[in-house]
């Protein structure tokens, strides 16, 4: 089933009755060449790759619950190219590259608006930063462009720039961010991977890994044993809890991030701004609602809810960047499940079993690498090689201390990020 | 969330500064690398339940406790002074 301008047309007019399900329901199968843990962006985006550049088609991907209802359906739905850090930066660019032509290849409208993206600072020293940064996104390929007070008062002239303990000196903006529509990603990717023969199987939540003499040779289910010559574990919120099966301990505390959408309201804000006072970042939904965010509740859970002095502290940061916003109600907020690693960057590798490959410490970066990390752990599935982007992403990397990648300047150790 | 600590009382989370897994009392006994070191400073058993985690209570009298409370619920079991729970 395609979609097309004169499909949408022809059903319209004949009732709808034409449209088929996106994929099937299968029945899983005793054995497949590979079985990817998780049917969330990453999973569904890496059995897609897999198919189509590499084709492999006796893959499965296995979710606990439905496809796309972990973090792929519980962010802030930003997509953007702005790293610092060799590793980072090559990965990102790739990603954002395989967002620009998302929507040809898999079919599917994801709703990807390239309305850009600025970074607002508010100090000599943060200017500095920023230009840095933006010459570093230059040298990579991408797009970024300082912009001066003045600049960005033409663009985002509803802030308050005078704001006397964080006056806005300027931004960094990056005219190629955006936003996607979170949920179609997911569906997008898991019909493709369907169509290239790939089985969905949810409501099949992986109970155990099966591991004989160091290799990996299939996994336990609620639906019964599964055999397979190569298991990827790609379920970033519960990435501690899936490599414990096969004995392994990652370095990965998972912590609670909370978003926040107002009512539905006229079309107001422009661009994703995020303000450099700490973090604030904040867009508006096609809907209409303001969908932001801010910091970490800082503390390990599990429990995809917030406590309310962090609700307060990105309250009061919205309310200081733009006054306007305290006339919009709150519709709901929500709390994601975030793997944190110690240097704020992802892991794409190997595991020490043989046969099984680890896709897991997103971060709160995890939305706009989708398709970036399906093609990489596509290819490292697929091949037992590194693709060159997400290189460094190594799970070695915090033992050796080699190739940490700490975008912050913090430090990598946990609970700095 | 409001934690007791020991020494004041019930006191509002924001008084609290969150370090990290308890594991931060368990240092390796040698000091050359190895993979103790590794664990320690990196890896984590990260459980969605039961955990004991180390804050300060920064905003009030300063003194390190070892908090037992579940992950997934954000109940507090136990809370008791670091000093002396490290070699366990």
């Amino acid at each position: 089933m395609r979609f097309s301008g004169f499909r949408v047309l022809r059903e319209g007019l004949t009732g709808n009755r034409g449209w088929a399900p996106h994929w099937r329901d299968p029945e899983p199968k005793s054995d497949y060449d590979v079985v990817i843990v998780g049917g969330g962006g990453h999973g569904l985006a890496t059995a897609f790759y897999l198919a189509k550049e590499h084709g492999i088609t006796n893959v499965a991907v296995l979710e606990k619950g439905y496809l796309g209802g972990g973090n792929v359906g519980r962010n802030t739905t930003i997509v953007r190219a702005n790293y610092f850090l060799p590793g980072n930066s090559e990965f990102y660019s790739h990603s954002l590259k395989l967002w620009e032509g998302m929507e040809e290849e898999l079919n599917f409208n994801v709703m990807h608006s390239q309305r850009g993206l600025i970074n607002l600072f508010h100090s000599d020293g943060q200017r500095d930063a920023f230009a840095r940064r933006g010459n570093a996104m230059v040298n990579q390929g991408d797009d970024a462009i300082l912009l001066d007070r003045e600049g960005v008062r033409k663009l985002l002239p509803y802030l308050d720039f005078e704001n006397t303990r964080f006056p806005i000196y300027g931004g960094l903006y990056h005219p190629r961010g955006g936003t996607a529509r979170h949920d179609a990603v997911a569906w997008g990717y898991a019909r493709g991977a369907d169509a290239r023969g790939v089985d969905l199987i949810q409501n099949c939540e992986v109970t155990g890994i099966d591991v004989e003499q160091g290799r990996v040779t299939g996994v336990q289910t609620t639906r019964g044993a599964i055999r397979a010559k190569k298991v990827a574990i790609v379920v970033a919120g519960r990435s501690s809890q899936v490599a414990a099966m096969a004995g392994l301990r990652l370095p990965i505390e998972s912590h609670v991030l909370q978003a926040f959408v107002t009512e539905g309201l006229k079309p107001v804000i422009d661009h994703v701004v995020s303000f450099g006072m700490g973090h604030f970042y904040i867009s508006q939904s096609d809907k209409g609602g303001l969908v932001f965010g801010g910091d970490l509740d800082f503390y390990a859970s599990y429990a995809a809810r917030g406590n309310l002095p962090m609700v307060e502290h990105v309250m009061e940061a919205g309310m200081t960047l733009m006054p306007m916003i305290g006339k919009a109600k709150v519709l709901r907020s929500w709390g994601g499940i975030m793997d944190m690693t110690p240097d704020g960057s992802p892991i794409i590798d190997r595991a020490p079993v043989a046969g099984l490959y680890l896709n897991c410490g997103w971060c709160y970066g995890g939305f706009k690498a989708v398709p970036g990390s399906g093609f990489s752990f596509a290819h490292l599935i697929a091949t037992d090689r590194h693709h060159p982007p997400a290189a460094r992403y190594r799970l070695d990397r915090f033992a050796t201390g080699r190739g940490l990648m700490d975008e912050e300047g913090t430090g990598a150790q946990h609970n700095l990020h | 969330m409001r934690l007791r600590c020991p020494l004041c009382g019930e006191r509002d989370r924001r008084e609290f500064t969150y370090k990290g897994a308890a594991v931060a009392l368990d240092r390796p006994a040698t000091e050359a690398w190895s993979a103790d070191w590794d664990d320690y400073l990196h890896n984590r058993a990260n459980p969605a339940g039961e955990t004991r985690d180390l804050w300060q209570h920064a905003a009030g009298c300063g003194a390190w406790l070892v908090v037992t409370r579940d992950t997934v619920t954000h109940s507090i079991a136990d809370v008791r002074l670091a000093r002396g729970e490290g070699t366990a």
